[in-house]
């Protein structure tokens, strides 16, 4: 794990729980959203991030997921559509000792706000992106995102969208995001252990929760992250260790040099070819590799961390924090030719 | 080799002013030296207004008329506030340069012309079917044949530069003929010259010999019998510089940080003409300005939202196709009340338009341009030095009001220079803020509130509580919000009262204006009204005329929105309104429809400033009737 930022080792960081981090305002998700369990396990992690509420502050673009700032008893913007890691890249470089968390959807972070997302991972800026993929339209009631499968039939696809699905991950990856990780709304513990993860994490850290939106897409993710289905379906990335998931961890991946990587049965490889996995591989490409199995969220889909790499934070260059006042003002002026009239 | 004399053995005339064209091709250099014609000139003492002319293009073909670069430079030993209508001297470095500028020469301007680039494959580029040297298309014009191009060539190789590089000297030629026939100081310029080429010994000596080759060619051609003194003019006792608008509004930017006490962040993606401010600002470390290259207008106005969220004096400059993308977020910071300085450098439009030249055509995007009520105040700049002052004008109101703001300035104003009397810094304004620290809402229980849209009851701004502050915690966004609480609300008769109380806030501003520029005969029919850079030639004209003897007043408008609150009274009071614009016409309908006065418009969008004389005209046609013929 990289190293925490200063803030977190402060020692008069007051306890906190839960419902310390939860505003007063009523939530207004529809009843069974994902985005609900999504909330809380932030709000359960947070008493765990060693970090006071003024000095986080959580950025939303539009869209149901990116309502979130309105019920975190912090500092927040709403935004506008797609623009939240810009707004979210002026608060970080304007206060660097701030914790900065984005909340987005698919449509807000990969459609109208995919420029900003790209821009802020590339230059490792200073915040947490959790890109919460419903591959689906919410707010606006149920059009196809740019998550959203091929021959996807929604409002606007009647005939089935013609339109290549993105994936969240390689996306990142392809901007070279030094943390990208992927976590689900079925599951509490590891969305909290995700979220400080990468909260820890100096620069950008890029976060893609599935979610599911009950109303517009129900089930997307159910045969991956059903309890029932999650032993064949999940694919546990643990640093450090071969990668192997299924019953009796009769499944495994490795490197294929023509496919990425694939799935196998540990039965039918020795364990050398077992695909270790490391988060800290300075290359993408393995990651990358990883962010492509499953990419229709039909097949074994890894979670966890794919990668975390250090590099050095965005606007951590000093600019002087001390106005010098007017006499600085006076030297500009007079910088250069002058000459004097009497 | 010669070396050049200060003095002249020639006789010399005092003239009061002179308006010098230098024209080229984009590779030669004319911007240089024009705005090394006008230091020298500043160090003289002189007055002067400049207004480079040059392509979008960086370098078109070379030869042809859409490669022609221009810098014109007006100076006087009086007042002045324009760069001059026609030129009385021109160089034209080549043929096409000679075609492409002769309209906007008088009839018996003198004419500098490089014969060396004469020959017939130049003139066919510049679309010359006989050479004009040799025919009597010239006649009229006072034409000094010069060969500055083996001239330069001659002298340059000899301290071992080749041939090609040796030709690139020729505009310092140039410059050294022109420092003769006006008198100026050769050692200012050589000077210049050995601390911008200091990092490459030949090219700086290749310069000062072609300088001294001019210079020593002005002393001894028969063609020039006569060198002129343009006196210093009669300015106020004070420290002086040179300055252009885009380089004054960024000082400007920087002294309102300084006077804030505050950090600043500039957001901006780099287009012409507003680009040099992002340069100027980035050069500063020690201002505590922190400047982010975004990665669209959209990145740069909203990271500066974020930024002003935090507690830093935000800003974001462009031109008028990325004001266009920052739309929809100029209406979230109007939601949002937090203080925001959005500059426009004005360039020709729609679209990618006319990127190098000036038009003041987005007035009515400053004022119109946003989805819903959101009214914003809008700042014009009048001269170049003044952007200084309108920068920290736009940051004191953004400040004050927690609003974003709109300063206007243009392609015009950002890259002509003119001298400026450098203020005194003690007389700046302070503009520190005072962030909230504590809750300002009571409940029934004496329990405390932290309410983010109570307002203040002058100025109805709102607490700025930035994060980091204890207590204070709130979440703002782009939803329309309950009044005070700034809690989501949807309800009809509070949309109704947040809307009336972001236009009252605005409109309260007025009370603070100091009344506007109104001078000339106040008691005249006619009436000029100007905002932004037609200011100089405004008041050139109305000078022009009443010194002849025409009534005419000038109102000018520094503040658009709101108008300052004696307006109405003063458009009532004449006759005959004219309003000039760079545009087809958006303040004038703005008075129209706000004052149902007769304000008439008088327009033009050729991507160039108005001449002083076309305003004399519609001043002497409203008077007279017709353009009382001149010229
Ligand atoms: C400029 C702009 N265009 C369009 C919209 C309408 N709009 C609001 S949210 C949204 C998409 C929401 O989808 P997503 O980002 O996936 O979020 P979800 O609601 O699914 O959480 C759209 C198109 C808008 N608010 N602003
Ligand atoms: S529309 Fe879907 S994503 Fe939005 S709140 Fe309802 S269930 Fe959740
Ligand atoms: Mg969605």
């Amino acid at each position: 794990m990289t190293t925490t930022e200063t803030t977190t080792t402060a020692v008069d960081i007051p306890t906190t729980k839960r419902a310390d981090w939860q505003s007063d305002q009523e939530v207004r998700w529809c009843p069974g959203c994902g985005d609900y369990s999504i909330l809380s396990a932030m709000q359960f992690a947070l008493p765990e991030m060693g970090i006071r509420r003024e000095d986080t502050v959580v950025v939303g673009g539009i869209g149901c997921a990116a309502r979130f700032p309105y019920y975190m008893n912090t500092y927040g913007i709403h935004g506008i559509h797609g623009r939240a890691p810009a707004i979210a890249t002026g608060v970080a470089l304007a206060n660097p000792d701030l914790s900065v968390f984005v909340v987005g959807g698919d449509g807000d972070l990969l459609s109208i706000g995919g420029n900003h997302l790209l821009h802020a991972l590339r230059r490792n800026i200073n915040m947490t992106i959790l890109l919460v993929n419903n591959r689906i339209y919410g707010l606006t009631k149920g059009q196809y995102s740019p998550t959203s499968e091929q021959g996807k039939v929604t409002k606007s696809s009647p005939r089935g969208s013609e339109d290549s699905p993105l994936l969240p991950l390689s996306i990142a990856l392809g901007a070279d995001a030094t943390f990208v990780a992927r976590t689900h709304d079925m599951d509490r513990q590891h969305m909290m252990e995700v979220f400080k993860r990468a909260h820890a994490h100096p620069g950008a850290a890029f976060v893609e929760v599935l979610q599911n939106c009950n109303v517009f897409n129900n089930h997307a993710y159910e045969s991956i992250t059903a309890k029932a289905n999650r032993e064949g379906m999940i694919i546990p990335l643990r640093q450090g260790e071969p990668i192997r998931f299924g019953p009796d961890d009769s499944l495994g991946v490795v490197l294929d040099p023509r496919h990425g990587a694939v799935v196998v049965n540990t039965a039918d490889v020795s364990e050398d070819e077992l695909l270790v996995h490391n988060e800290a591989r300075d290359h993408p490409s393995v990651a990358f590799a990883l962010s492509r199995l499953s990419p229709n969220m039909d097949e074994p889909t890894p979670m966890g961390v794919f990668r975390a790499v250090d590099r050095p934070v965005y606007g951590r260059n000093p600019v002087e924090t001390e106005p010098p006042g007017r006499q600085l003002i006076s030297d500009l002026l007079h910088s250069g030719t002058t000459w004097e009239v009497d | 080799m010669s070396t050049a004399k200060s003095s002249s053995v020639k006789p010399s005339e005092e003239i009061e002013n002179v308006v010098i064209r230098l024209a080229g091709d984009s590779g030669d250099g004319m911007q240089l030296t024009g705005n090394q014609f006008t230091a020298v000139s500043a160090l003289a003492g002189n007055d002067l207004a400049t207004l480079p002319d040059f392509p979008a293009e960086i370098r078109a073909p070379a030869g042809t008329m859409a490669g022609v670069s221009a810098f014109q430079v007006h100076i006087s030993s009086e007042d002045i506030s324009h760069p001059g209508d026609k030129a009385d001297v021109l160089v034209a470095m080549n043929p096409a340069a000679l075609r492409s500028e002769l309209s906007k020469v008088h009839s018996d301007a003198t004419l500098i012309i490089n014969t060396d680039e004469f020959g017939e494959r130049e003139l066919e580029k510049a679309g010359y079917d006989s050479n004009p040297l040799d025919d009597d298309s010239l006649e009229g014009y006072y034409v000094i044949d010069v060969p500055m191009t083996s001239l330069t060539v001659t002298a340059v190789k000899e301290l071992g530069a080749k041939r090609r590089d040796a030709e690139r000297s020729k505009n310092f030629f140039a410059l050294g003929l022109l420092c003769w026939m006006y008198s100026r100081n050769p050692d200012d310029v050589k000077d210049w010259i050995d601390e911008r080429f200091a990092s490459d010994d030949l090219i700086r000596r290749s310069n000062v010999t072609a300088f001294d080759v001019g210079h020593a060619f002005g002393e001894t051609t028969e063609q020039i019998s006569i060198t002129h003194v343009v006196e210093s003019a009669d300015h106020p006792p004070g420290t002086y510089r040179n300055v252009n608008g885009n380089t004054a509004l960024a000082w400007g930017m920087i002294a309102a940080t300084q006077l804030s006490g505050l950090q600043s962040f500039l957001g901006s993606y780099p287009i012409t003409p507003a680009s040099d401010i992002l340069h100027e600002l980035s050069k500063h470390p020690a201002a505590a300005f922190r400047t982010f290259q975004a990665e669209d207008e959209i990145a740069a106005v909203t990271s500066a939202i974020g930024a002003s969220f935090a507690g830093d004096l935000a800003w974001t400059t462009t031109s008028g196709p990325g004001m266009a993308l920052k739309g929809e977020a100029m209406g979230l910071a109007v939601s949002l009340e937090l203080p925001l300085v959005i500059v426009n450098i004005q360039r020709g439009g729609p679209s990618t338009g006319l990127p190098t030249k000036t038009e003041q055509s987005d007035l009515f995007q400053a004022m119109y341009g946003r989805h819903g009520e959101s009214p914003m105040p809008v700042i014009a700049a009048r001269r170049p030095a003044d952007c200084f002052e309108c920068a920290i004008e736009a940051a004191q109101v953004a400040l004050r009001y927690r609003t974003p703001v709109i300063l206007l300035s243009d392609g015009y104003l950002g890259n002509s220079s003119e001298p400026w009397r450098i203020p005194d810094v003690d007389d700046l304004p302070d503009l520190s803020v005072e962030f909230a620290t504590e809750s300002n809402h009571e409940n029934p229980d004496g329990s405390m509130d932290f309410w983010p849209y109570l307002r203040d009851e002058a100025t109805l701004a709102r607490p700025w509580a930035i994060p980091g502050t204890p207590g204070l915690e709130h979440r703002i966004g782009g939803i329309e919000k309950q009044d005070g609480t700034g809690d989501i609300s949807y309800d009809a008769v509070n949309h109704q009262l947040m809307t009336d109380l972001r236009a009252e806030k605005i409109a309260r501003i007025a009370d603070d204006l100091p009344p506007p520029e109104y001078t000339g005969d106040l008691d005249a029919e006619v009436l000029l009204v100007g905002w932004g850079s037609t200011w100089g030639t405004i008041a050139s004209a109305v000078e022009r005329l009443r010194k002849e003897g025409i009534l005419v007043a000038h109102l000018h408008l520094r503040y658009i929105n709101p108008l300052p609150k004696e307006v109405g009274e003063i458009l009532r009071s004449h006759r005959s309104v004219i309003v000039p614009e760079l545009n087809m016409g958006q303040l004038s309908r703005m008075l129209r429809a706000e004052f149902l006065v007769d304000a008439q418009p008088l327009n033009k969008v050729a991507g160039l400033p108005f001449t002083v004389g076309e305003i004399e005209a519609a001043v002497r046609k409203a008077v007279h009737g017709d353009d009382g013929g001149s010229k």
